[in-house]
């Protein structure tokens, strides 16, 4: 049975079209079916962030939650339950929001294409953080591409925008959003069909099991986050018989803290996931802080990262170090395997039909574990990695008693290196002791070269990463070219 | 004192662009009837066409034309200055993603779906791909370029010292924000208006009318702004408007056609990469004795701008030095590529970068700081002063900045902390370089330095501002609306900036070579004086004072200690039956360059800069990161110093951007793999030096006489960012050891960490530092 969905927009629920189809991104309906123009597009991939708007959602203990994310690759059903805010939201009438106006001020717009979307991400810093700070201020503007000013007026907005404190027009009137969100909350699954397809978003495990069962693989999908599903639709033209979407499932979005692991549900996000990330290692969490941007961030989810199989998800090596454990579900039960063992082929998985990734289980380091986590680009930022390299040893003195070392981008799928474990293992860990194992790691990977990086560069890459993971464990220092945070 | 002009007056759109209510093409309000446009490309780099079948693009509802070359109703050709750019393939694809047919249909994703149904049978042939393949092959577009004075070849044999080398230095995508996009509507009598995001709205007017088989007078253009330009949309608009506007006579439809980013990409050409070798002999104190430089240019398929734009690397291979004997070569580069076009600079960064890549060699062989070198080169003031194009430079202030920026950056006591850091820091190193920019403001093509303006008073005192400026945002439509506002002594709100278009200025050039504020000020500034004549013979009947005593200041004409308001005059003009529009024109004045000779003043003035930047790279992986950059830029008397910074800060990210992460790569079949954001990485806002210290040359007006004696802006500090570069190759020979390393451009971390490596394979095999040299 078909339902419309609803969102909140300018303080109205908004019931959207029940012709608009399951594949359109809030950027087309947008523009194309409101003819609200404010919100530009740039690429059509969630990189540019010219598209970029704010999504409120009512958080369990009745706050709003406000999040940036790109409205390119996000389709309207996932607004269901939701408030969306855009660039033309924000001014009233002429007067233009703290935001608006201190991009003004600093002459923070030139050609004025990409400002949207960076008034947008201000506004979605501005409605999360006290106040500004540098670093987290390019965290949060690492998506957004600006070609004209070369953005020091833009970070200068950032602080600017504060000076007026922080309430803006809309802080009065959050109590009643979160009600009226709360009003929109659903008691069934949403099924929205057109004759193109359906959006399906269940609500319990039970209830996608139930539904993976029915559905056969390959036309139907399964959708979280949206930031890699969201380019096969707007970069590849396909369309699926149906998306089915995992973000309303609760068990999903679960992080548990079992004492000596962790356990992350497979749709909470990676900003949500951030907490539990830091607290497996802060050399994960300095990683994460690059994967993607924060609009993929607030978007993705681990599980999605895991279950597409892409050979170059930046969390995987991360995780395979560490450990970790997959559960996978189904109408069957569930089953637990390796991570390292999900990844068949070049993005093909273990999943069976009626399949899903309910959640992965990481072991926290111990004293023993010294862990470093390295991702290589031609970008600091939201950039796919040349190589991620994943190291985990334990030590006994500093002589390793295992070794676990993962890699991505230098084979077809995340990959350990098991002929350097071995020459790792049981060899004291200093610079010259493990130049076998560097060398090693030319038997271990034959990588490609593309156009980010050549195989060349790939393999002395991952051979120095190495040599400086043995040099900052021996000196205790970190070696790197990054900003102090 | 001047109330308007030299003021940090904000962008006029800026309240517009920050609550998205700027229109740019595709948010206009849409016709009725619109049909969206979508394209085929080539699947093949070089291939013979053997037949194009678009039935089942056709049979797809909603599909309203198909249409290729053979459907343009005139000659087809759209090429700017040479012909030979089909505006659809015609018989042959000469690279990856040209495009051969056109779609339109009831909506965008259906054109889009049926450009994909269309089936094109090919017979490849062979392609060239590489610049050198290029000149092994001798393929060119248009005959070379050369400059020579004197006798390079003597006076580097006679030279105490030689080097020889060859550079690499790779292409820009503009990466304009908005990407190219046209509406055409068709109007009576055949005509067409055509709404497009360009930086040449005549041009297009121009190709339009030709494609349709018509004359100028039935086409009109307007653009109102655009989402960057960078001269991606210099000639490269052209060719949208001209598939909408055929596709809207052939359906009498109105026709969109907004490229998604990736086709953008594919289809429009980007910053020339160059190959360049160069032989350089210099004597002991790194004087350069002789020079002979050869600059290879890849146009791609087609001529477009390259011929202009080799020109101006060659006119700018001198960067800021003398060059007593020198041969210059400039050699137009035909491969099957997309076809290269104008870019911030428009080969003169390229010629730039590479003779200072040629000093710093220079400074390497001899043991010496390169700021020493650069200073020993150093255009001089009295002596030493002419350019291998024979153009005396008569306004060099290098020598002042120099000192300025050596002070204020502190960059001796730097050198030596840096040195000191690198020598007890096993891992990371630093970098530091100093460089100076010389720039020529004008059109090498001197015709084109032209400009109009239409200025309309209105008897309430308001005025529309029209000329033909484009504004990418950069700033002109604000800046030439001061020069009125100053000129008539009234308020900025007063004047009301309108959209370019051809049926209010005709001819114009393009926003283009750093020009536009320097032409369309002049120009509106032109029309406004005549305005202000008539308005002062006015105003005096009505103060009793003499036309010429009358002051036009603060809204108000006085004269004889008496005032009467701005609006009251011009309503007094009106009763009186004065004219109250004027158009204004101008020309730049002294210039010219015969081609045959390579002799004569192709530039009015120069603009000057200079910056030092620093950076650190983790020798283990090449990353990096630009801890600290000191600019110091000439704006003349600049006309808005709060654009003008924008300018700056701007351009030198975008040059930045240029020599190190943006990387095209091409694979060997000749297909581009980094056509969109995810693959092709620009600046974020983390690679903003960490250390930003920005300032304009202030009290030095430009000798010239310009605009109220300010100076063009747009390109220059592009190539500021050649400092972060050789900031890079500076940590390379810290970080190796040895000072004979090789660095293209751009310097990813990949070519920083090779480089390190193949310097110290180099060094272990060859005994001494200075085996390679002579």
């Amino acid at each position: 049975m078909s339902e419309p969905v609803r969102f909140v927009s300018r303080g109205q629920v908004v019931t959207v079209a029940p012709d608009v189809p399951h594949t359109m991104t809030v950027l087309e309906y947008l523009r194309m079916r409101l003819r609200r123009t404010g919100s530009k597009e740039g690429c059509a991939e969630g990189d540019c962030g010219a598209c970029t708007v704010v999504v409120a959602e009512a958080t369990p203990d009745g706050k709003l939650r406000h999040r940036a994310v790109n409205a390119c690759i996000l389709f309207v059903h996932q607004l269901d339950g939701k408030a969306l805010f855009t660039v033309d939201d924000l001014a009233d009438g002429e007067h233009l929001h703290p935001v608006q106006q201190a991009v003004v001020d600093t002459h923070a717009s030139q050609c004025g294409f990409c400002t949207p979307g960076f008034v947008m991400s201000l506004f979605g810093y501005f409605k999360t953080h006290d106040k500004a700070d540098a670093s987290s201020l390019k965290d949060a503007l690492a998506g957004n591409l600006c070609r004209c000013t070369g953005y020091r007026p833009i970070l200068d907005a950032g602080a600017k925008m504060y000076e007026a404190g922080r309430d803006d027009r809309f802080a009065p009137q959050e109590a009643a959003l979160v009600k009226q969100l709360s009003g929109l909350a659903r008691e069934r699954m949403l099924d929205h069909s057109t004759p193109e397809g359906s959006f399906l978003a269940p609500r319990t495990a039970d209830e996608l099991a139930e539904l993976l069962h029915n559905l056969p693989l390959g036309d139907n999908w399964m959708l979280a986050g949206g930031t890699d599903v969201g380019l096969w639709v707007t970069k590849q033209h396909r369309v699926p018989r149906s998306l089915v979407y995992l973000g309303r499932v609760t068990e999903l979005q679960r992080i548990t803290d079992h004492g000596d692991t962790i356990e992350i549900g497979a749709g909470v996000t990676y900003t949500d996931a951030f907490g539990a990330i830091d607290t497996l290692h802060p050399a994960f969490a300095r990683m994460v802080r690059r994967l993607g941007s924060t609009q993929i961030r607030n978007s993705g989810t681990i599980g999605g990262n895991i279950a597409n199989g892409s050979p170059i998800g930046d969390s995987m090596p991360a995780l395979i170090a560490l450990g970790a454990r997959l559960k996978l579900q189904s109408k069957a039960g569930t089953r637990e395997m390796p991570l390292e063992d999900f990844f068949l082929a070049y993005r093909k998985t273990a999943l069976q039909p009626g399949e899903f990734v309910a959640s992965v289980t990481v072991r926290k380091p111990d004293r023993t574990s010294r862990v470093g986590i390295y991702k290589l680009s031609k970008r600091f930022d939201q950039d796919i990695s040349a190589v991620l390299a994943a190291f985990h040893i334990t030590l006994d003195s500093d002589t390793v008693t295992s070794a676990r070392l993962a890699f991505g981008g230098m084979a077809g799928t995340p990959t350990r290196a098991k002929k350097a474990e071995g020459l790792l293992t049981g060899r004291r860990f200093t610079p010259d002791e493990i130049e076998p194992a560097v060398a090693a790691l030319a038997d271990d990977f034959t990588p490609m070269s593309d156009m980010r990086a050549s195989a060349a560069y790939r393999l002395l890459a991952a051979q120095n990463l190495l040599r400086k993971f043995c040099v900052e464990v021996s000196s205790g220092k970190t070696i790197t070219a990054e900003a102090a945070e | 004192m001047t109330a308007v002009v030299h003021k940090p007056i904000r962008h006029d759109s800026a309240p517009k662009h920050v609550a998205g209510t700027a229109r740019y093409i595709d948010d206009l309000p849409e016709p009725e009837g619109l049909l969206h446009a979508a394209l085929h490309l080539s699947e093949r780099t070089h291939a013979k066409i053997l037949s194009i079948d678009v039935s089942a693009a056709l049979a797809l509802p909603g599909v309203i034309a198909a249409i290729t070359v053979d459907d343009v109703p005139g000659d087809p050709d759209i090429a700017p200055v040479v012909r030979g750019e089909p505006m659809l393939a015609k018989g042959a694809v000469e690279f990856h993603g040209q495009p051969v047919v056109a779609i339109a249909a009831i909506d965008l994703p259906t054109a889009r779906r049926a450009a994909r149904l269309v089936k094109v049978t090919y017979e490849d042939l062979p392609p060239i791909l590489s610049i050198a393949e290029a000149i092994e092959k001798q393929s060119f577009l248009l005959p070379p370029l050369g400059l020579k004075r004197g006798d390079a070849a003597a006076a580097i044999a006679k030279a105490p010292h030689r080097l020889k080398g060859e550079l690499n230095i790779g292409g820009q995508d503009h990466f304009y924000l908005e990407g190219q996009a046209s509406l055409a509507e068709p109007r009576e009598d055949g005509d067409v208006i055509v709404r497009c995001s360009t930086q040449h709205p005549s041009e297009v007017q121009k190709l339009v009318a030709r494609v349709l088989g018509t004359s100028m007078h039935s086409v009109t253009v307007e653009c109102r702004r655009m989402g960057g330009g960078f001269g991606g949309k210099e000639t490269q608009a052209a060719q949208f408007a001209c598939i909408a506007a055929v596709l809207a006579r052939k359906t009498a439809k109105p026709v969109k056609l907004r490229l998604d980013r990736d086709e953008d990409m594919i289809i429009t050409g980007k910053r020339h990469d160059f190959l360049s070798r160069y032989e350089v002999g210099f004597d002991s104190d790194g004087r350069i004795l002789g020079y002979d430089l050869t600059l290879a240019g890849r146009g791609g398929w087609a001529a477009d701008l390259t011929g202009a734009v080799v020109d101006r690397a060659v006119f700018h291979a001198d960067s800021s030095y003398w060059l007593p004997d020198v041969t210059i070569t400039g050699l137009c580069c035909k491969t099957n590529t997309v076809s290269n076009t104008a870019f911030r600079g428009f080969g003169g960064p390229q010629g730039m970068a590479t003779t200072e890549y040629v000093i710093d060699e220079i400074a390497r062989y001899l043991g010496r700081d390169p700021l020493e070198i650069r200073l020993a080169n150093l255009y001089g003031k009295d002596a030493n002063n002419v350019t291998p194009y024979f153009q005396t430079v008569t306004d060099n202030i290098l020598p002042e900045l120099f000192d300025e920026l050596l002070a204020s950056s502190d960059y001796k006591r730097r050198r030596q902390e840096i040195d000191a850091f690198n020598a007890q820091s096993p891992y990371l190193k630093k970098g530091l370089a100093l460089t100076p920019v010389k720039f020529g403001i004008s059109f090498t093509t001197t015709f084109l330095n032209q400009a109009g303006a239409l200025v309309l008073v209105y008897e309430d005192g308001s005025v529309q501002l029209n000329h033909g400026g484009t504004e990418m945002g950069q700033g002109v439509y604000i800046k030439v609306a001061q020069v009125v506002a100053e000129t008539f002594g009234i308020s900025l709100d007063k004047i009301r900036i309108t959209a370019t278009r051809t049926d209010k200025v005709p001819n114009t050039s393009a926003t283009a070579a750093s020009a536009g504020a320097d032409l369309n000020g002049k120009a509106a500034q032109a029309a406004a004086l005549q305005i202000r004549e008539r308005l002062a013979a006015v105003a005096g009947a009505m103060l009793g004072a003499a036309p010429d005593q009358v002051v036009f200041a603060n809204d108000q004409a006085s004269a004889a200690g008496r005032s009467v308001a701005f609006a009251e005059v011009t309503h007094k003009a009106w009763l009186e039956r004065v004219s109250l529009a004027a158009s204004g024109f101008y020309a730049t004045p002294d210039i010219h360059f015969d081609r045959a000779s390579g002799r004569g003043r192709p530039f009015y003035y120069f603009a000057y800069g200079v910056a030092a930047t620093e950076a650190l790279v983790d020798t283990f992986t090449g990353e990096y990161r630009f801890t600290r950059a000191d600019l110091l830029h000439d704006c003349g008397s600049s006309l808005n110093p709060a654009i003008d910074l924008g300018q700056v800060e701007g351009g030198y990210i975008q040059g930045l951007g240029w020599l190190t992460m943006e990387e095209l790569w091409w694979d060997d079949k000749g297909r581009l793999r980094t056509h969109a954001p995810s693959t092709y990485k620009i600046p974020t806002a983390r690679d903003l030096p960490e250390d930003f210290r920005v300032q304009l040359v202030s009290g030095r007006a430009n000798p010239a006489n310009t605009v109220f004696r300010s100076k063009a802006v747009g390109e220059p500090p592009l190539m500021l960012g050649i400092s972060g570069w050789l900031a890079l190759k500076d940590a390379v020979v810290a970080a190796a050891g040895t000072r004979q390393v090789h660095l293209d451009a751009p310097a990813t971390p990949e070519r920083v960490l090779l480089a390190i490596e193949a310097a110290k394979q180099k060094a272990m095999t060859i005994p001494t530092d200075m085996a390679a040299g002579t």
